[in-house]
């Protein structure tokens, strides 16, 4: 038997390398370096690697060949088939490692908690007994957390870059497993973070059974694990398709999962209010782009040809999933989970771009094609998640973070800014003209109007009008109500200058993106088409 | 010239977010006046012709089709004159509305004054849509935040209530870039919108997201819900902007949007429309009578009013369209000047109940004569505008089909009684010992509204500047529909005036 060196384009895999390799050098240093040092170091490390992918996506990005066959797509498919660098990758690479560099600011956060950590002081403590206290009173924080955040951006860099079914599958345990660890380390109210990690390590567990069982499935359709030649059996039509329909289902379900769809949408609150609001806050962005970036490529690259067997489907999930994640939503009384179950929603929002994928025949010249609606909207979406969640981690009180409803009333007469910012972002979010949500909302809408799927745009209208009443509600809550008198309410602490630094960067884009948003729908449209 | 006149107040607004607040009033003040200034000088530069002058175009979004368009015509400068007229005075009457926190109140009506002019000068769809929608995050803080208690509940309800109606209207919006990138290249642009041919099935449907949407905005009967209780919780000078400005985006916008991209559809609803603008004439009528709070009736006046504006535009004769128009004008001045001077009073007596107010008219004269004309003013009185907009409104009914203009006249009776026996309530009766010593107007409060009953009486006798800016508006706009009726409607116009 013959064995083929395999070819590896380390120019244009840099990003990945970079990431990869910074999560191994941490994992040394970790061994190495004496306790007090680690945390300067690590996340100086952590911030330059991301920083260091970050130049080097622009710079594979600037310099992608012309590729595919109507050369509406450029980039190469590298690594022997298994990871593909495009426009779009490029572009999901770049959002993915700017919501990282958030991610590193939010996690070096140690004003808050007077000079330490967000994070567990020893994990391996059982909560409430004295070994608990004494890596408390000894000021103990866990370091690890750096080396668990370059590991899940790498697996989200290589998720929505994959190539092949099984490079798909191991990008998605790479980010999962560092991010359930990360969900279980907060420091205070340990367990609900230990419940959270727990629920989401068995329920993605699950949900990565049925991906591999779709895998399997779908193989057995298409004789391969390569998107190309799957794509290539479907269109030709290959016998067997209940195979590929099943194939279909089970993969889906792994998908949905990660991005939170109805019905497989359980875990959402419980993780992001037991997890430390920065690793929430990084999650809910990242995880996002990540995981739709991989349901794009998996469904117009591999099953494009097949979009009237899946787009009803996903008329079904969207439908479910805007209209349970904006009607829960109202139930809420505590920040972050309110937060959750609107990601829900916004997940409904970006399925339903999603499903108004058209062949370019069937577009105008110039028209947004649903490639460049959902990438925007992720964008969007992603810096208002992102910004919101890091100031929840500013409103405290004397038990640290507090996040429900009671405590937020009246925050606004005593913090105008910080109450101010929070309501832009919720504005974002539920679509207000003149922030980038709007834009989002709009592009999403169209290209599924422009798909024929107006029964979806009708029901994303009406659960956009209930997603506006929970937050308009809470803005109503932050401004025009007094809290009860003698009760107890949060304050808002002063945070690093990093942390108030992502916020205000996450303000600003939502501002630029929604009053000037030309620019990075160009970046979307320079993107062009996924390659095979 | 017209990005200039939307940018003062709005970085009027920054500088007062900016700045401590001991400065907001005086820089809002000015800034009111500098925009003042500059409406007038658009009015100069506007040539009365017609058609679309002082265009501005740049591509905003490329991807889109979306244009950053502006431009004004007959209907346009008059709303913007009303706009930038009526926002000064009302930071005069309202003088202390905003005591509690001056950065918020003016920064908020700054906003808010930027936002409509923007919605009156835009001619992209897109850029519309945006300002249209943005105008109700203004209008939010300024409901939510002054006014009496209760009033987050009713700001919550008025932003529900208007955002839901600009969903809708999304729908639609969406839907016009798909069907123009069906045709071609996909545009926002009203020029090319109104030249594209949409389908009569498709055009429907457009029409009614648009159409439900202005009608939440005017509003009229039955989506009116929010408008008496946001009128009563609000400070008076909010409920002028809402009611005399931001609530003309709706009628502007049937007459712009809804007339001008969908003729065939809006044809196709007038009967539906004019039976929903008859209701809301004699329904704001009755139930504003039986009104106890002073700006709860008030607030209910102006659905009536509103149906009279929707009825003119939609009988489709040029008499209908100059008569809405007008009606537009009008109803902004004479509204504004019931509120106002409603909102002085209430501020003498404490209450905003009619019955606990009554037989105040010996001790605050002048008041009380301002109260009656304005009160007249409303009711249509002849010698007073919104006389000749009602009457060229009743006669376009009338012609459209002598049943609709039978109901829509028992609008002015009822208007009468709700007039009269207003002002009966609240001004006479035997004087209560404790209202003796009243002040009467000060000289802020009578200049401050001075101007509103200038206009009221002198186009009440001399309507034509109105008519000429807005006739060659509507004389395009019966072409574009394809509507032609030959009586000589100019004539008839100034003989009503007379």
């Amino acid at each position: 038997m013959d064995f083929i060196n395999p070819t590896i384009e380390y120019a244009e895999l840099s990003p990945l390398l970079i990431v990869m390799g910074v999560a191994c050098l941490g994992v040394v240093v970790e061994a190495f370096l004496p306790r007090e040092r680690r945390h300067v170091v690590q996340s100086t490390l952590a911030g330059v690697g991301v920083a260091a992918a970050l130049g080097a996506t622009i710079a594979v990005g600037l310099n992608l060949d012309p590729a595919g066959t109507d050369g509406a797509g450029q980039g190469l498919v590298g690594a022997e088939g298994s990871i593909v660098v495009d426009g779009p990758t490029i572009y999901l690479w770049g959002l993915v490692l700017v919501f990282a560099l958030g991610g590193v600011a939010l996690f070096a956060e140690r004003r808050l908690e007077a000079g330490i950590s967000a994070f567990a002081g020893q994990a391996a403590a059982v909560p409430g007994t004295d070994a608990e206290r004494e890596a408390s009173t000894k000021g103990l924080a866990h370091t690890e957390v750096y080396p668990l955040l370059m590991f899940a951006v790498g697996g989200m860099l290589l998720f929505p870059a994959s190539g092949d079914l099984l490079m798909m599958f191991v990008a998605l345990e790479v980010l999962s497993l560092p991010l359930y660890l990360l969900c279980g380390l907060a420091r205070r109210r340990r367990l609900l973070s230990q419940e959270a990690a727990m629920k989401y390590f068995l329920l993605g567990a699950f949900s990565s059974g049925f991906f591999l069982y779709g895998m399997a499935l779908v193989y057995g359709y298409a004789g391969s694990m390569d998107f190309a030649a799957i794509n290539e059996a479907v269109v030709n039509g290959a016998d067997n398709e209940i195979l590929l329909m099943l194939g279909i289902a089970l993969l889906s379900v792994g998908l949905l999962f990660k991005v939170g769809a109805v019905p497989f949408q359980a875990w959402t609150p419980d993780v992001y209010q037991g997890a430390p609001t920065a690793v929430t806050a990084f999650m809910s962005a990242g995880t996002k782009v990540a995981a739709f970036g991989a349901m794009l490529r998996l469904f117009y690259v591999a099953l494009g040809a097949d979009r009237w067997d899946w787009q009803p489907m996903l008329w079904v999930v969207a439908i479910l999933t805007m209209v349970v994640g904006a009607v829960v939503a109202i139930a809420q009384t505590d920040v972050k989970r309110m937060l959750a179950y609107s990601a829900v929603a916004h997940t409904g929002f970006l399925i339903t771009g999603v499903l108004g994928l058209q062949s370019a025949g069937e577009l105008a010249d110039g028209q947004v094609t649903s490639l460049q609606a959902v990438l925007f909207y992720l964008t969007s979406y992603g810096v208002a998640s992102l910004g919101a969640f890091a100031l929840v981690m500013v409103v405290r009180d004397a038990n640290g973070e507090s996040s429900s409803f009671v405590r937020w009333t009246g925050l606004g007469k005593r913090s105008p800014l910080v109450a101010g910012l929070f309501a832009f972002f919720l504005l974002s979010m539920a679509g207000i003209p003149l922030t980038a949500g709007f834009v989002g909302k709009w592009a999403v809408f169209t290209v599924a109007m422009s798909a024929g799927a107006w029964p979806v745009v009708l029901v994303a209208i009406a659960s956009s009008i209930v997603a506006v009443y929970f937050y308009v509600r809470f803005i109503r809550l932050m401004f025009f109500t007094d809290p009860e008198p003698g009760a107890e309410v949060a304050e808002v602490t002063t945070a690093s200058p990093l942390t108030g630094l992502t916020i205000a960067v996450c303000a600003a884009a939502t501002l630029f993106l929604g009053v000037v948003p030309g620019p990075v729908l160009d970046l979307a449209v320079h993107a062009g088409d996924f390659i095979r | 010239m017209l990005t200039t006149l939307i940018l003062v107040p709005l970085v009027g607004a920054l500088v007062i977010a900016a700045l401590p607040a001991a400065n907001a009033r005086v820089i809002a003040l000015g800034v009111t006046a500098v925009t003042l200034g500059l409406g007038i000088a658009v009015a100069v530069m506007y040539d009365v012709d017609g058609g679309m002058q002082l265009t501005e175009q740049v591509s905003w979004i490329e991807a889109f089709g979306v244009h950053y368009a502006l431009g004004v015509d007959g209907l346009g400068l008059l709303l913007v004159l009303l706009t930038v007229v009526l926002v000064p005075i009302v930071l005069v009457a309202d003088w202390d509305a905003g005591d509690e926190n001056p950065k918020a109140f003016y920064g908020w009506v700054l906003a808010l004054e930027a936002l409509s002019l923007a919605v009156f000068l835009a001619t992209d769809v897109f850029l519309f849509y945006v300002v249209f929608e943005a105008t109700l995050i203004p209008a939010y803080f300024l409901v939510g935040g002054f006014g009496k208690a209760g009033r987050s509940a009713a700001a919550v309800k008025f932003l529900m209530f208007q955002l839901g109606g600009g969903l809708v209207l999304l729908a639609s919006v969406i839907g016009l870039y798909v069907v123009s990138a069906q045709q071609g290249t996909p545009s926002y642009l009203l020029s090319d919108l109104m030249a594209l041919d949409i389908g009569t099935e498709a055009g429907r449907w457009l029409f009614l997201g648009f159409f439900i949407a202005f009608a939440i905005k005017a509003p009229l009967f039955p989506v009116h819900t929010w408008l008496a209780d946001t009128t009563e919780k609000a400070t008076p000078g909010t409920s002028v902007l809402l009611v005399c400005v931001l609530d003309k985006i709706g009628t502007f916008g049937m007459l712009r949007f809804c007339l001008g991209i969908f003729p065939e559809a809006s044809q196709w609803a007038t009967p539906v429309v004019v039976t929903i603008a008859v209701i809301s004439i004699i329904y704001g009528a009755l139930v504003a009578i039986g009104q106890d709070d002073v700006l709860r009736l008030i607030g209910l006046t102006s659905l009536s009013h509103f149906g009279f504006i929707t009825l003119g535009i939609f009988v489709f004769s040029s008499q209908g369209g100059s008569g809405a128009i007008l009606y537009m004008v009008n109803h902004g001045l004479g509204t504004a000047a019931l509120f106002l001077v409603a909102g002085y009073l209430i501020k003498r007596r404490g209450t905003t109940l009619i019955s606990e107010m009554g037989g105040i008219e010996k001790v605050t004269p002048v008041l009380a004569g301002l109260l009656l004309v304005a009160g007249l003013a409303t009711l249509g009185l002849p010698g007073l505008s919104p006389f000749v907009s009602e009457f060229l409104v009743l006669l376009a009914a009338f012609d459209y089909g002598w049943w609709v203009g039978a109901f829509a006249v028992t609008g002015i009776v009822l208007a009468a009684i709700y007039v009269l026996w207003m002002y009966q309530r609240i001004m006479t009766g035997p004087t209560p010992p404790e209202v003796e010593a009243t002040p009467d107007g000060t000289l802020r409060e009578i200049a401050a509204v001075a101007p509103l009953m200038v206009a009221l009486v002198f186009f009440g006798f001399f309507p034509k500047p109105l008519l000429e800016t807005s006739n060659p508006y509507v004389a395009d706009l019966m072409i574009h529909v394809g509507v032609t009726d030959d009586e000589p409607t100019v004539a008839l116009a100034e003989e009503a005036g007379r």
